[in-house]
């Protein structure tokens, strides 16, 4: 059972504001979700679990090392830079 | 003391692969400029798709085989989300359920005798970036990122609770260095190459986890501080909290960290953008290449060369070292290198702060050879091995250039000096007369016959006694007549 507080920290562990409103509106919905997952109760449980949709395994690359953009180009999205650097704030 | 329960979860990088875990940029920045060894991947651009480079899941099976693991059929990757500046895509790819390898252990020798530390699991994941705090990590304004490291295939090694001790830590961090770079995946003189979280706690205490040491001897200073903290808390009377806390390595302390996510607050899930990795078929194969690990070398070295087991001990202790040793060994006596090798050079270059490649095993093989045909001293072979270091050079020249060839047995001098005198019968009839000039000549030539090996005070004697020796015969000579 999803509770309002539930989503309040969901919110913050994905650095989203999330007006009252927005509690209300998620915290249902998350719960219909929750309980859509209650029909996997139906199925006969003996099959094995599924860990890719794709059915692939072992997709590798060789150990080759390629070309990297520049640095101008890295950080082209930066908000910030200093000295070739990505600048953030003070982390803790 | 209260008994204290430690716990390490060690990241190590698979630095000697080419290329990142999941893109093809180098994994060579260590002498480059921030971000220019980055990509769409790596800097967790909308749109870019990992995919898994293969040699860095051999090498993590290598590890794994020589950690004693049970591998496990089949591995997968997972996204573990939380935020924060180093970590590009607000994940990092990781590794949770089905992790490559569980299980295994490794033997440490400590003071208490041998102790087998149990190795809960090892896993792969994406290294963040490298966040250069300006001042220190409480006080700093503002972080710089460098994004280089961002997705170096990192493997972390998780032990079970099974080391008492800080010292016991070392030794742990130590023995696991040493067989990663005798599998040849690991270049722990790389900056960042390791980075170590410890879990601590004291007697049914709670724990606190240090994140972040970055040095085998950080390891070692982060705990003896948190064994002196949490044992001063209890006196107290004050509860150890868990807690997550920094260690600061220029000041030798840990401080508190806050942070507010647990591990379910990490919201694991499948990483849909790689497919399952089947292992059980790559196993046996890759079991064929591993190479001889230190355990295993260090018996053979005493079986096989005859040496003692500490000598072994120190040589084992680094895949050069152990090299070098051997291909000194095969040219002169095994027992002599041991201990030239193990007990000097190696003091030596430790000393210096210097690692074996500072030294040619053909130089050794040559000083060896001098000591034994008696061509130089022990006190000689010490200060060329010295000279080498600091000057460079080669011992012959050496040898030569600061006289160190031992002095002249008194027998050999002697003869030498008798020589002299029957080759140069006016010089010693001078001295015999008392010219000091005549005296200085036949040293001259003394010491160029020995190439100044024989000590004056030996010469002297020797040429006043046959002085003695000349005048004697002379005068009973002249009583005969």
């Amino acid at each position: 059972m999803i509770t309002k507080k539930t989503v309040d920290h969901l919110g913050w562990l994905a650095r989203i504001k999330l007006t009252e409103e927005d509690k209300e509106k998620f915290t249902d919905q998350l719960n219909s979700i929750l309980d859509y997952f209650e029909k996997l109760d139906e199925v006969d449980a003996d099959v094995p679990p599924t860990h890719h949709v794709l059915g692939l395994t072992n997709v590798f690359r060789d150990d080759v090392a390629g070309q990297s953009i520049s640095q101008e180009d890295a950080l082209g999205n930066a908000p910030k830079k200093e000295r070739g650097y990505f600048k953030g704030p003070r982390i803790v | 003391m209260k008994d204290v329960i430690i716990g390490l979860e060690v990241h190590v990088q698979l630095n000697k692969l080419r290329s990142k875990l999941f893109c093809s940029c180098s994994t060579q920045y260590h002498d480059s400029e921030p971000d220019t060894h980055t990509c769409p991947v790596c800097l967790g651009l909308p749109g870019a798709l990992p995919v898994t480079n293969g040699k860095a899941v051999d090498n993590a099976i290598k590890v794994a085989l020589a950690l004693n693991c049970n591998i496990e059929e089949w591995t997968m990757f997972y996204r573990k989300n939380y935020y924060y500046p180093d970590l590009v895509k607000g994940f990092q790819i990781s590794q949770y359920d089905y992790p490559i390898a569980t299980n295994g252990s490794i033997s440490l020798e400590t003071e208490g005798g041998e102790r087998t530390i149990r190795i809960k699991r090892v896993h792969m994941e994406e290294d963040p970036g490298r966040l250069v705090h300006v001042g220190t990590i409480d006080k700093s304004k503002y972080s710089l990122i460098d994004y280089n490291r961002s997705g170096v295939a990192l493997l972390e090694v998780v032990t079970e609770p099974d080391l008492r001790t800080p010292k016991e830590a070392r030794l742990f961090l130590n023995k696991l260095k040493n067989i990663l770079e005798y599998l040849d995946v690991f270049d722990s003189s790389l900056e960042g190459s390791l980075r170590v979280d410890a879990n601590i706690s004291i007697a049914g205490g709670k724990r606190a986890e240090i994140k972040n040491i970055s040095s085998y001897k950080g390891v070692e200073k982060a705990l003896l501080f948190e064994i002196v903290r949490q044992n001063n808390l209890v006196r107290r009377g004050v509860k150890v909290v868990q807690e997550t806390r920094h260690f600061d390595e220029v000041r030798g302390i840990t401080i508190s960290l806050r942070t507010k996510e647990g591990e379910e607050d990490y919201r694991y899930f499948p990483e849909p953008d790689l497919v399952p990795i089947t292992i059980v078929d790559r196993v046996d194969d890759i079991k064929k290449t591993l190479p001889e690990l230190p355990d295993a070398k260090r018996q053979r070295f005493v079986l096989q060369y005859g040496i003692s087991d500490n000598h072994a001990k120190v040589l084992i202790s680094e895949l050069g070292l152990a090299n070098f040793f051997e291909t000194v060994a095969t040219e002169v006596d095994a027992n002599l290198s041991a201990t030239w090798i193990a007990d000097v050079l190696k003091g030596e270059l430790n000393y210096r702060d210097l690692d074996i490649s500072a030294f040619s095993p053909g130089h050794m093989v040559q000083i060896l050879q001098m000591l034994k045909k008696d061509t130089i001293t022990e006190n000689g072979a010490v200060q060329v091995i010295r000279t080498i270091l600091d000057e460079g050079g080669t011992p012959l020249d050496i040898v030569e250039r600061k006289g160190l060839q031992p002095k002249m047995g008194a027998e050999a001098s002697g003869n030498i000096t008798l020589r002299v005198i029957e080759e140069n019968p006016d010089a010693f009839q001078d001295f015999c007369k008392g010219k000091n000039e005549a005296m200085h000549f036949l040293m001259g030539q003394v010491m160029k016959e020995t190439h100044g090996t024989v000590d004056r005070s030996t010469v002297i004697e020797l040429l006043n006694k046959s002085k003695k020796e000349k005048l004697q015969n002379a005068s009973d000579n002249h009583r005969e007549a």
